[in-house]
């Protein structure tokens, strides 16, 4: 699908909690977006926000809505979080390189943790609806930071984890049970300490992984070279060779 | 229809709208966007005669209305520019201007000379606001004599149209820019990123991994167009404004200043259609105002 500047309307807005909104959009004329790209948001009415803010496609549906898990660190994501039914906002999309889907059905493992659970969901649907077996762990800081927990639910198993035992296992995600388990496939977005441990696990077991990075940008596009990462072939841009990267290929 | 075409040097422009360099990628990235053919021409990232990785990430910090850059210059060399982009941009009925870099005179010159040999690039646009590897890393475009040495080198092995892209870190750019005029610019442009800073109080660091980088978007545009302003009083060759400039009005403004074309660079990331906007918007502000020619607003201040 060709990348475009469209306007989306808001259709809905909830706080999932008082730092974390669940936006869903419209467009009757949506283009056709794959799990784990990205919208290059234009927040509107926030002077402080110069630069357009990419955010990760939480859900996504064909007929013409798609969602976004916002959470509030700072002036432009923290006017996303108030957004109003009938606002209309600028995006680009859709833009980045997607997670790949396995060539035959198997076993797949997400784990994602904070807010670097948004693009799970639209990858677990996606999965899920090719055959795949989809688990899930999600991690968070207290139970709390748990986001989205029962559409998660729908789509596959979830394990959660929380750092202080209010959920699920205590500790980090790579604490849970679920993660000794073989897959063909795993795949994990959120801080970047967390993707690295999921990443050496699945290294010592010889698993295919996928990681969403989110290095800061500014084009979104491939041309200002701002997003780098470096990989074992060069620094590669994050919003176009990336976000989602095999964490083979990353020099972590 | 206004005539919007403009000479810089012996290059004919369909309008005076051209993009950035190190904003605007190869072109090939707003092809979905904008209609390349409709801009006046675009200017590619910089390009240097052996490849560079640039700077460490983070390379970026936002500033009020503008952002900070320490690229560094990565690109793959002139001689994959020459093989693998070149191609693909040959056939365009627009300008594709090369932006060229470099850490020595020679290898300024070198550079050069390999791009002169492409049929399809009409103009080079020398980024003189590199740092010299052999005078201490200070860039070549902060003094008159630096300036002048890269541009004599490079005026000997580049026939076709010579644009010199000018530092604003100066104290004064006419000064500057009368040295690029006498040893053979065709044109001046600018004004590359003036020298910015930014710090994260929470980690007491620096936001960038190389502490400094260059201040370009919406903040620069007054300090560029009084640049402008004066360097098109203390020059004969064509000048072409940039820095700031995201609407039809702010690039009038340059024009007005003195500029003969403009640049947009920063507002290329906001709305990728912005050249494209501004190119209509100039067309519709001449027929609102009954100016038929660029020619009758240029320099008036
Ligand atoms: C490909 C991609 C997908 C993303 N998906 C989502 C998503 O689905 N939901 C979501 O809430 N956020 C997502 N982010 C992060 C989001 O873009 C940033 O949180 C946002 O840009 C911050 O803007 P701000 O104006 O609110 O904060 P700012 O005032 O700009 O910054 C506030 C704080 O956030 C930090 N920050 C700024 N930019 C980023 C960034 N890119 N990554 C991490 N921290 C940052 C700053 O260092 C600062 O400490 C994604 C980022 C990328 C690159
Ligand atoms: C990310 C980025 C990369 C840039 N790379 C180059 C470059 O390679 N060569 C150059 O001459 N100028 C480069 N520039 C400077 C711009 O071409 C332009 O001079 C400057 O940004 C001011 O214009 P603006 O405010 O419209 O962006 C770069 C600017 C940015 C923001
Ligand atoms: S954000 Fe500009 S190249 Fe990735």
């Amino acid at each position: 699908m060709s990348k475009t500047v469209a306007q989306l309307l808001v259709r809905e807005r909830t706080m999932l909690t008082p730092h974390h909104a669940l936006i869903t959009l419209f467009s009757d004329t949506m283009p056709v977006c794959s799990a784990g790209q990205f919208l290059n948001v234009l927040v509107p009415d926030s002077p402080r926000t110069f630069l357009r803010r990419p955010i990760s496609i939480h859900d996504y549906a064909p007929d013409g809505t798609l969602r976004l898990l916002v959470h509030d660190v700072g002036d432009g994501t923290h006017r996303l979080c108030r957004l109003q039914p009938d606002d209309t906002l600028d995006c680009l999309l859709p833009l980045g390189r997607p997670f790949s889907m396995p060539a035959t059905p198997g076993d797949v493992l997400l784990v994602g943790g904070g807010v670097g659970v948004a693009p799970l969901l639209f990858l677990g649907k996606e999965l899920a609806r090719s055959g795949c077996a989809v688990t899930f762990i999600l991690g968070g800081k207290t139970e709390a930071d748990i986001l989205r927990r029962e559409a998660f639910e729908q789509v596959g198993r979830v394990g959660l984890t929380t750092e202080d035992g209010s959920a699920g296992t205590r500790g980090f995600v790579t604490h849970h049970p679920a993660m000794c388990q073989p897959y063909d496939r795993i795949y994990t977005c959120g801080p970047k300490p967390m993707m690295q441990a999921v990443a050496k696990v699945a290294h010592q077991t010889g698993t295919p992984c996928e990681a969403s990075l989110e290095n800061m940008m500014a084009c979104g596009l491939g041309a200002c070279l701002c997003c780098v990462e470096k990989t074992t072939s060069g620094n590669r841009c994050a919003c176009t060779d990336g976000p989602v990267f095999d964490t083979k290929e990353l020099l972590w | 229809m206004p005539d919007l075409h403009v000479n810089i040097g012996a290059l004919r422009l369909k309008n005076p709208v051209l993009t950035a360099s190190g904003t605007f990628g190869y072109g090939t990235e707003f092809a979905p966007f904008l209609d390349l053919e409709a801009l006046g021409g675009f200017i590619v990232k910089g390009t240097t005669l052996h490849p560079r990785e640039g700077n460490d990430y983070p390379r970026m910090a936002e500033t009020p209305s503008g952002m900070l850059n320490c690229v560094g210059l990565q690109n793959k060399g002139v001689e994959h520019f020459c093989s693998e982009i070149y191609p693909t941009l040959s056939n365009l009925d627009t300008a594709v201007i090369v932006n060229v870099s470099g850490s020595t005179v020679e290898d300024y010159a070198a550079c050069a000379a390999r791009i002169a040999e492409l049929e399809h690039v009409p103009a080079i646009e020398l980024n003189i606001s590199c740092p010299n590897v052999q005078a201490g890393g200070m860039a070549f475009g902060v003094t008159a004599r630096g300036a002048a040495s890269v541009v004599a080198a490079v005026r000997k092995v580049y026939p076709k149209t010579l644009i010199v892209k000018l530092s604003p870190n100066v104290t004064d750019i006419t000064e500057i820019a009368r040295a690029a005029e006498a040893e053979g610019a065709d044109s001046l442009s600018l004004i590359n990123t003036l020298l910015g800073m930014a710090i994260d109080i929470e980690s007491r660091k620096p936001v960038l991994s190389i502490a400094t980088g260059g201040l370009s978007g919406p903040a620069v545009r007054p300090v560029a167009l009084r640049m402008v302003w004066q360097t098109a009083k203390a020059v004969k060759v064509p000048i072409i404004g940039l820095g700031g400039i995201c609407s039809a009005e702010d690039a009038i403004a340059f024009i007005m200043a003195g500029a003969t074309a403009i640049q947009i660079g920063t507002a290329n990331f906001i709305d990728p259609r912005t050249a494209a906007h501004v190119v209509q918007g100039i067309n519709e502000w001449m027929q609102s105002h009954g100016v038929n020619s660029l020619d009758e607003i240029r320099g008036c201040i």
